[in-house]
C-alpha cells in the first residue's frame, strides 16, 4: 500500500507536470504562432484602429441605426455567461417572451399578420450569441434604413453579404454577425 | 384435484415468516400484506378509508402469497408419493452380523460401516454394501421397479448391492459401506422428498438477482412517494404496497422453488437419481457426450456375418476352429459364431473332459480353449497376431488385409489361431440402432457433440460411427484413455457427461461433469458419478441431458415472463395513482380502466393468477425442442418476452371488466 | 428536417469509420505492442515508468488494480482540492478569482476526478486561470485515462482465463493518457483554434463597442481544455456557457467535431473489446445496440424539439413560421447552431456522460429534456463515458444474457465464461449504486425545504431539475437542468456524495468482475450456445437497457417531464 501510494503521488505530479502544465503551454505556444488573431480571440478592428470587440462574441445594441442582438441572460456581459435556464412552461418565460415580441413589434412596426422569429426574442444558450437569424436581420432592414437614412435594399444587400450559411450546406444555421453588419453599416455611412 | 386440495396445508404453514424469509421475494410480499392488512382493519374499525377497496388487496395480497406457497406444495406432495413407497422398504429388517467367525442378529439400523453381514436366499440385504463372497440374484424391485432379478457377485462389476432389496437365491456375504441413515435409499428418500434440497448455483445467482430487483422496486417506490408528496399528489400506503407486490417479480419469486422441485422429481419419474441439484443444472450444460458403442448406439450383440480364411486354409478348417473357441463362450457373440459354425455342418459336438476354458481378458483381449494340447483362440486381430510371434510363429501377409476388409465393413474382426497357425478371420456384424442417426442430428443442433467410445480398432469404429453418424470417437479405448478424453473435451472448457458401470469407470466417471453410474454397477461406480441411472440405460443420457436444459428454461422463461409483466402493470397503476391530481396523465391509461381503484386491484389479481395459472408450467417445465440455440432463443422470446409484454394488458383489461362488472369497486 | 438528417449520418457515419481504425489502436496500444509505439512517445512513457518507478510488467489482480485506481483519484483529488482552497494566492490570476469554500472545493474535486465536471461554481469566476489550465485540465486527462483503464481491464478479464491477473493501473493510465488522450487532444485543440477558440494566458480584453458600453473580451487557454474535455467526456467548460460560448465551440464544424470527439473513444473502446476477445463481431453487436439507442434518442428529441414550445407561440415568438433557426424553442439556443446541431450535440453528451451543453437543456420542452434524462439514467450505456460507458453495456449483456440466456436451457455464459452468482452480485451491486443513488437523492431533495428553494423551476419542470441533478451526479454525466442551484450547500453536499457512489460503487463491482472472469475458463463456442452477437442479441439488449430502465425510473418521470409535456401540450404556464 506504502509503495502504491508513493507511485500514485509521483504520477499525478509527473502527469500534472505533462498535462496541466507542459500541454497547455505548448498548445498556447503553437496558437500564438499559427493561428494569433484567433488565440487572441478574433478582436476586430474598425477602420480607425479601434478595437470593437470580438467577431464571436455578441454585442447589445440598442440604436435604432443598428441591428439588435439577441435577447442576452447576462446583458451581453463577457465574463457572465449563460442561458436563462427557464423551463418550457415558465411563467416567467412567457411574460419575457410577450414583452420582447410587444417591444420588437413596436420597433419595427410590424403587421399583426408578420410572426416574430423565434431567436430575435429568445435568450440564447451562451447570452454572449453574436449572431442573429437572416429572417430577424430582414425585419429589421426597414427600420435601420429609415434611420439611418439608407434604401432598404441597400441595407439587405449588406444583410446577405454578411449572411453567413451553413457550412458544407448541412452544418449549422444561415447566420448573420450583428457585429461585422453593424460595423458594416457604419463604414458604408463613412463618405469616401 | 386431490393433489390440489392435499397441499393446501402445506401452502398455510409455509406463510409461517420463518419459512418465508428464506425467499426475499415473496417476504416482502408477506410484509406488505401484514400492512396492508392492518390499514384494512384500522379502516373497518374507525370507518374511515375505503374499507371495501383495502379488504380486497388485503386479500388478493395474501392469495398472491398462498398461491406461491401451493406450487411448492404441489411440488413437493408428488415426490411425497415416490417417498413412501420406498420408506416401506426400510421397515426394521434383521441383519446377521458376522463377527469373528459367529454370526449375531442385530438391527439393521445399528449397522455401521466395514461392518459384514450374511444375507441367505429370502432375506433382505440390511443395507448398502458391497459383496464380499458368493454370487446372488437380488430382486432390485423395490428401487427400480423392474421385475426380473438381477445378479449381484463378489469381484467384478456386478458387487454393489443395496440396502431395502431383496436376495432370491443363493447366499452371499456382504460388507456394508454406509452408514445408517446415508443409505442410497435414505439418499433417495430425501432427494424425492425435497427435504435436502439445496439452491443450485445457477438458482443462487437467480435469486441473487430476484433480490436485487426487489431492493430496486423498494427504492422506485418509496422514492416515489417522496415525488408524489412534491407533487401534492401523496399516495395512500396500501395502494403503494399494490404497487410494489405487482413489481417486484413475485411469478419466478413464487415459483422458483417449485421449478427446482419439479426438475429433480422428473429425473425421478425417469428412474435416474442425482446426488445433487448441480449436476442437473451441469448436465443442461453439456457439450460431450460420451456414449458406449455397445448398448448405444448399436444392439449389444454382434453376429457372426462370415468366416474369412485365409490362403491355403479351408472355411471348414475356420469354422471348426472358430466353433471349438466359441463352445464354453456364453456372450451372444460366441453364441452367434457356433450357430454360423452349424450352419456348415459342424453340429452337436462334445468336448469331453480334456477341455479348459480360456476366458476373455481386458489384458489379453482374446478367449478360446485349450483341448487335447491344443490351444485355439479367437481375439483382436493385434493381441492374436503379438501372440503368434510370441511364440515365435510368423503371420501371414494376407492377415491384414482380411482384417481391413472387415473393419472395411463396419464389422469388428476377430481372428482365430489354431496353435500357432492364423487360419482366418470371422466377421463380426455390428448392428446399428435404428433412429439413433436422427437422435444424433438433433444433439447436433443442441450443440452437442457425441463421442462414441469402443474397444474396436480404429477402422472398425470409423465405419460405425459413420453409419450412427456420431461427432467423434475413441477407438481401442482404455480406461486411461477415456479419463484423457474427458481432460482434454474440459480444457478445451467443455462438459462432457458420460455413462459407466465398471470400478474402472471410476476415474472417468469421477473426472466428467455429469457421470452418470448404472444401477448394475460397483459401488465405486456409483461414488464416483454424480447420477445413478436405475434402469442401467446407456441411452438415458440424452433424456438427463434434456432434463437439464428443460430447468434451465423454464426458470429463465418465467423470470423474463415476469419483469416483461412489470410494464403494463406501470400503464395499469401509474395513471391510476396521479390521474387523480393531474388529470393530464390520464392520457397513460391506455387500456381505459374503469376507475383508479379497479386498476389498482385488477393488476393485484393479474399478478395473484398468473402465479395459479403459471404452475403447471413450472412443474411440467417449459416444452424442450431440440433446436440450435438461436432459434429456441427467438421462440422463447418471443412467447415469454413479448407475450410477458402483453399478455397482462389483455390479462387487467379482463380482470377490471369482471370486477366492475360484479361490482367489487 | 433534410439538414439535420445529413448531419447525423455524416458525424454518426464518421464515428462508425473510426471505430475500427481507433479500435485496431487501442487494441495495439494496450496489450503493448511494439508497432503502437511510435518513436516519439516510446521514449516518454519509459521516462514516466522511471520517474515514478513504476515496473510495467509486473501484473496486478482485481484488487491491486482497483486499489491503485482509487489511491491514485484520492491523491490527485487532494492535490486538486489544494489548488483550488489556495488559488487566490497563486499565480495565474488575474481577474481575482479568490480561494473556493471548503464544501464548493469537495464537490469540484469529487466532479473533476470523476470524470462528472459538475460544476457548482461558474467558469468566468470561481476558477483562476491556473486552476482551470493545469488542476482542471489535468483532472480531465486522468479521469478519462481512469475510465478508459477500467474498460481495458475489464476486457483482459474476459479475454483471459485461469489467471488473477488483469493487467498494470499505472502502465494503462499512462499510456492511455500518452498514446491516446494527448495527442488527439494536441491536434484537436489547434483545430478549434483555427475555427476561432481562444488559448491564450491574457486576462482578457476590455474594449469599447460600438455602442460606447465597455465589453470583456475574455481570455484564458481554453482551446487545450476544450478538446481533452470532449475527448475525455469530461465535459466542464471553461466558462459557464460551456460549449454554448462562442470561444469554446465557435462554429458548427467544432460542434460537429465535438460530437466526434466525445463518440469516438467510447465507440472505439468496443471494437478494442471485440478485438481483445478474439471476435470483431462482439464489439460491433455492443456498438450497433449503442447506435440503436442513440438514434431513438436522437430522433425523439429532434421531433420533440422540432415541434417548438406552445407556450413561446402563446407568447408571440413564431415556432413554425419560418426557418432554421429563425423558428423552434430558441430559447437557451445558439443561432449558428439551431435546434439540430443543439439536438445532436444534446442527445451526445447525455448519452456519452460528458456533460458539455451547447444548449440550455433545462429551457430544452419537456420530452427532449426527458430524454436527455432517461440518457443519463440508462445507466449512460449509449456510448458512454471513456471506458466507464462500454462497461455499464457489458453489465447489460450480462444481464441480458443471463436473464433470456436461460431460456436456450444452459447456464448462461458470455463469451464463453460462465455467469454465476459472484458477477450477478456484482452487476446488481453497481445497478443499484447508480440507480438507488439517483432515486434517493431526488427522493430526499423532494422533501427537503432548502433543496427546494433551490429550484428555479416548479411543479413538474422542479422534480426534472432534481432528477436530472441526481442523475447526472450519479451517472457521472455532468450536465445540468442550470436552472438548480448547484452552489447551495444541500446540492454541493448531496450531488458530491452522489458522484462519488456513482463512480466507485460502479469501478469496483465492474473490476470485481473483471478479476472473477479472468480467472474463469472460457468454453468454446457451440450451436448450443447463446449466440452474443448478431440482430436478436442486438434488440434484446436494447431492450433490456430499455425495460431495466424504464421500470426504475417510469414512475419518477410520469410526474416529471411526462406530465410536463401533456401541460404543455394543454398550454399551462406554471
Amino acid at each position: 500500500m506504502k509503495s502504491r501510494i508513493a507511485i500514485a503521488i509521483r504520477l499525478s505530479l509527473v502527469t500534472l507536470l505533462l498535462v496541466g502544465v507542459v500541454y497547455p503551454l505548448a498548445v498556447t505556444g503553437i496558437a500564438a504562432l499559427i493561428f494569433p488573431d484567433q488565440a487572441r480571440g478574433s478582436l476586430v478592428t474598425t477602420a480607425d484602429g479601434a478595437v470593437v470587440g470580438s467577431a464571436l462574441i455578441g454585442q447589445e445594441f440598442t440604436s435604432d441605426q443598428y441591428f439588435h442582438s439577441r435577447p442576452s441572460q447576462g446583458g451581453y456581459d463577457g465574463t457572465a455567461s449563460g442561458p436563462s435556464n427557464l423551463g418550457p412552461l415558465s411563467r416567467d418565460l412567457r411574460a419575457a417572451v410577450s414583452e420582447r415580441v410587444r417591444a420588437v413589434r413596436e420597433l419595427e412596426d410590424l403587421a399583426p399578420a408578420v410572426p416574430v422569429p423565434a431567436d430575435l426574442v429568445c435568450a440564447s444558450a451562451s447570452g454572449l450569441d453574436p449572431h442573429i437569424s437572416p429572417e430577424a436581420a430582414a425585419l429589421q432592414a426597414p427600420r435601420v434604413a429609415v434611420a439611418r437614412n439608407m434604401r432598404v435594399e441597400e441595407v439587405m444587400r449588406l444583410v446577405e453579404a454578411h449572411t453567413e450559411p451553413a457550412t458544407f450546406g448541412f452544418l449549422g444555421q444561415k447566420r448573420v454577425n450583428v457585429l461585422l453588419l453593424n460595423i458594416a453599416l457604419d463604414d458604408a455611412a463613412q463618405p469616401r | 384435484m386431490d393433489t390440489v386440495r392435499a397441499a393446501i396445508p402445506g401452502a398455510l404453514r409455509k406463510l409461517d415468516p420463518r419459512v418465508q424469509v428464506r425467499n426475499p421475494v415473496m417476504f416482502v410480499v408477506e410484509v406488505g400484506s401484514v400492512v396492508a392488512s392492518a390499514y384494512f382493519i384500522y379502516a373497518l374499525l374507525t370507518g374511515s378509508g375505503p374499507a371495501a377497496f383495502l379488504g380486497q388487496i388485503s386479500v388478493w395480497l395474501w392469495f398472491t402469497l398462498v398461491f406461491a406457497n401451493m406450487a411448492e406444495a404441489l411440488a413437493e406432495g408428488r415426490g411425497k408419493a415416490q417417498a413412501d413407497t420406498l420408506r416401506k422398504t426400510r421397515t426394521e429388517t434383521v441383519a446377521n452380523l458376522l463377527k469373528g467367525g459367529s454370526v449375531t442378529q442385530i438391527a439393521a439400523s445399528r449397522l455401521r460401516k466395514g461392518d459384514v453381514v450374511v444375507v441367505e436366499a429370502g432375506e433382505t440385504i440390511p443395507g448398502d454394501g458391497e459383496v464380499m463372497e458368493g454370487i446372488a440374484s437380488v430382486d432390485e424391485s423395490a428401487i427400480t421397479g423392474e421385475s426380473a432379478p438381477v445378479i449381484r457377485e463378489s469381484g467384478g462389476d456386478r458387487s454393489a448391492v443395496t440396502g431395502g432389496t431383496r436376495v432370491l437365491s443363493d447366499r452371499i456375504v456382504v460388507c456394508i459401506t454406509s452408514n445408517p441413515g446415508e443409505t442410497f435409499i435414505d439418499r433417495m428418500i430425501a432427494l424425492v422428498e425435497g427435504a435436502s434440497r439445496r439452491k443450485t448455483p445457477n438458482e443462487i445467482a437467480l435469486s441473487i438477482l430476484l433480490s436485487g430487483l426487489t431492493m430496486l422496486f423498494i427504492l422506485v417506490v418509496v422514492s416515489l412517494q417522496a415525488f408524489a408528496t412534491y407533487s401534492a399528489a401523496q399516495v395512500s400506503v396500501p395502494v403503494l404496497i399494490a404497487l410494489l407486490v405487482c413489481l417486484i417479480p413475485t411469478t419466478i419469486g413464487g415459483l422458483l422453488s417449485a421449478i427446482g422441485i419439479a426438475g429433480m422429481n422428473r429425473l425421478v419419474r425417469h428412474n435416474v437419481l442425482a446426488m445433487s441439484g448441480r449436476a442437473v443444472e451441469a448436465a443442461g450444460d453439456v457439450d460431450t457426450l460420451l456414449l458406449d458403442k455397445t448398448g448405444t448406439i448399436t444392439f449389444g450383440n454382434r453376429q457372426a456375418a462370415e468366416f474369412r480364411p485365409l490362403a491355403g486354409v479351408t472355411a471348414s478348417e475356420l469354422a471348426d476352429a472358430a466353433q471349438l473357441a466359441s463352445l464354453p463362450d456364453e456372450t451372444p457373440e460366441g453364441r452367434s459364431i457356433v450357430v454360423l459354425a452349424k450352419h456348415l455342418g459342424f453340429r452337436d459336438r462334445d468336448l469331453g473332459e480334456d477341455v479348459e476354458f480360456v476366458p476373455f481378458s481386458a489384458q489379453t483381449r482374446m478367449s478360446g480353449i485349450d483341448y487335447h494340447g491344443e490351444r485355439i483362440r479367437k481375439g483382436a486381430a493385434d493381441a492374436v497376431t503379438a501372440w503368434t510371434r510370441e511364440l515365435g510363429a510368423t503371420v501371414p501377409d494376407d492377415l491384414a488385409a482380411e482384417v481391413e476388409a472387415v473393419a472395411a465393413l463396419g464389422g469388428t474382426p476377430l481372428v482365430v489361431v489354431r496353435n500357432t497357425r492364423i487360419l482366418g478371420v470371422i466377421y463380426l456384424k455390428d448392428i446399428v440402432k435404428g433412429g439413433i442417426s436422427e437422435r444424433f442430428e438433433q444433439l447436433r443442433t443442441m450443440g452437442i457433440r457425441t463421442v462414441m467410445i469402443t474397444g474396436d480398432n480404429p477402422l472398425t469404429a470409423s465405419v460405425i460411427a459413420g453409419e450412427a453418424g456420431v461427432d467423434d470417437y475413441l477407438a481401442e479405448a482404455t480406461p486411461e484413455a477415456k479419463l484423457e478424453l474427458i481432460r482434454r473435451e474440459q480444457s478445451g472448457g467443455r462438459l462432457v457427461a458420460m455413462i459407466g458401470d465398471g470400478t474402472n469407470d471410476a476415474p472417468a466417471l469421477a473426472q466428467a461433469d455429469v457421470g452418470v453410474a448404472m444401477n448394475t454397477g460397483t459401488a465405486a461406480a456409483k461414488e464416483a458419478g454424480n447420477m445413478v441411472d436405475l434402469d442401467s440405460n446407456p441411452t438415458k443420457l440424452i433424456e438427463i441431458v434434456e432434463i437439464g436444459k428443460q430447468l434451465l428454461m423454464t426458470r429463465g422463461a418465467l423470470t423474463t415472463f415476469s419483469i416483461a409483466n412489470d410494464v403494463a402493470k406501470y400503464f395499469a397503476i401509474i395513471p391510476a395513482l396521479f390521474a387523480g391530481a393531474y388529470p393530464a396523465l390520464g392520457v397513460l391509461d391506455v387500456m381505459a380502466l374503469h376507475s383508479p381503484q379497479s386498476a389498482v386491484l385488477s393488476a393485484v389479481i393479474f399478478n395473484a393468477l398468473i402465479i395459479i395459472a403459471l404452475v403447471p408450467l413450472a412443474l411440467r417445465g417449459v416444452r424442450y425442442r431440440p433446436l440450435g440455440a438461436a432459434k429456441l432463443l427467438r421462440r422463447n422470446l418471443l412467447v415469454y418476452g413479448a407475450g410477458g409484454l402483453m399478455a397482462p394488458f389483455l390479462g387487467i383489461k379482463i380482470i377490471d371488466l369482471i370486477v366492475t362488472g360484479l361490482g367489487w369497486v | 428536417m433534410w439538414s439535420f438528417l445529413v448531419l447525423s449520418v455524416a458525424v454518426l457515419g464518421v464515428v462508425t469509420l473510426l471505430t475500427r481504425p481507433l479500435g485496431a489502436y487501442l487494441t495495439a496500444v494496450f496489450s503493448g505492442e511494439r508497432s503502437a509505439r511510435s518513436r516519439l512517445i516510446a521514449p516518454l512513457e519509459r521516462i514516466v515508468y522511471r520517474l515514478c518507478r513504476i515496473t510495467p510488467d509486473h501484473e496486478m489482480d482485481w484488487a491491486g488494480y482497483v486499489s491503485s485506481l482509487i489511491v491514485f483519484n484520492a491523491v490527485s483529488g487532494a492535490l486538486l482540492y489544494g489548488l483550488i482552497r489556495l488559488q487566490g494566492y497563486l499565480p495565474l490570476n488575474q481577474s481575482g478569482v479568490a480561494g473556493q469554500d471548503a464544501l464548493t472545493a469537495f464537490n469540484t474535486v469529487v466532479s473533476f476526478v470523476t470524470n462528472t465536471n459538475w460544476q457548482a461554481y461558474s467558469g468566468e469566476s470561481g476558477a483562476s486561470t491556473l486552476s482551470q489550465m493545469t488542476g482542471l485540465t489535468w483532472q480531465n486527462f486522468i479521469s478519462a485515462a481512469t475510465g478508459i483503464a477500467v474498460m481495458v481491464a475489464l476486457t483482459r478479464g474476459m479475454a483471459r482465463s485461469k489467471t488473477r491477473h488483469i493487467g498494470n493501473a499505472w502502465v494503462d493510465i499512462t499510456r492511455a493518457v500518452l498514446y491516446v488522450l494527448l495527442p488527439i487532444s494536441l491536434a484537436l485543440s489547434l483545430v478549434f483554434v483555427a475555427q476561432g477558440a481562444i488559448q491564450n494566458l491574457g486576462a482578457g480584453t476590455v474594449i469599447t463597442t460600438l455602442e460606447s458600453d465597455t465589453q470583456t473580451i475574455p481570455g484564458g487557454p481554453v482551446a487545450s481544455q476544450e478538446a481533452i474535455k470532449v475527448l475525455g467526456t469530461n465535459g466542464g467548460g471553461y466558462f459557464g456557457a460551456n460549449s454554448a460560448h462562442p470561444f469554446e465551440n465557435p462554429t458548427p464544424l467544432t460542434n460537429a467535431l465535438q460530437v466526434i470527439a466525445m463518440l469516438a473513444i467510447p465507440a472505439g473502446l468496443t471494437n478494442m473489446f471485440g478485438r481483445f476477445v478474439g471476435d470483431h463481431r462482439q464489439g460491433w453487436t455492443l456498438f450497433a445496440a449503442m447506435l440503436i439507442l442513440f438514434c431513438l434518442s436522437l430522433t425523439g428529441m429532434y421531433v420533440a424539439e422540432r415541434a417548438g414550445n406552445p407556450v413561446l407561440e402563446q407568447a408571440g415568438a413564431a415556432q413554425h413560421a419560418y426557418s432554421g433557426s429563425a423558428s423552434g424553442n430558441m430559447e437557451g439556443k445558439e443561432t449558428r447552431l439551431g435546434v439540430g446541431d443543439s439536438v445532436l450535440y444534446a442527445t451526445s453528451t447525455t448519452a456519452v456522460s460528458c456533460g458539455a451543453v451547447v444548449a440550455a437543456h433545462d429551457s430544452l420542452t419537456p420530452l427532449a429534456g426527458g430524454l436527455a434524462m432517461l440518457n443519463i439514467m440508462l445507466g449512460e450505456v449509449v456510448f458512454g463515458g471513456v471506458g466507464v460507458g462500454l462497461a455499464g453495456m457489458f453489465l447489460f449483456a450480462l444481464l441480458a444474457v443471463f436473464i433470456a440466456g436461460l431460456m436456450v436451457g444452459r447456464t448462461p455464459e458470455y463469451l464463453g465464461k460462465k455467469i454465476g452468482s459472484r458477477e450477478i452480485q456484482l452487476t446488481i451491486l453497481a445497478v443499484l449504486a447508480v440507480s438507488g443513488t439517483v432515486l434517493i437523492g431526488a427522493g430526499t431533495a423532494a422533501l427537503t425545504p432548502s433543496a427546494l428553494d433551490a429550484l428555479l423551476g416548479s411543479g413538474p419542470h422542479g422534480l426534472s431539475e432534481m432528477l436530472y441533478a441526481f442523475a447526472s451526479g450519479a451517472g457521472n454525466n455532468g450536465s445540468a437542468f442550470g436552472g438548480l442551484d448547484a452552489a447551495t450547500p444541500f446540492y454541493a453536499a448531496a450531488i458530491g456524495i452522489a458522484m462519488l457512489l456513482g463512480r466507485y460503487l460502479f469501478i469496483i463491482p465492474v473490476l470485481g468482475i473483471a478479476g472473477s472472469f479472468a480467472q474463469k475458463k472460457a468454453a468454446e463456442e457451440s450451436a448450443g450456445t447463446f449466440p452474443t452477437h448478431g440482430a436478436l442479441f442486438v434488440t434484446l439488449l436494447v431492450g433490456t437497457v430499455l425495460i431495466v430502465g424504464a421500470l426504475t425510473f417510469f414512475p419518477a418521470l410520469s410526474l416529471g417531464p411526462i406530465l410536463e409535456h401533456f401541460l404543455m401540450q394543454a398550454g399551462t404556464v406554471l
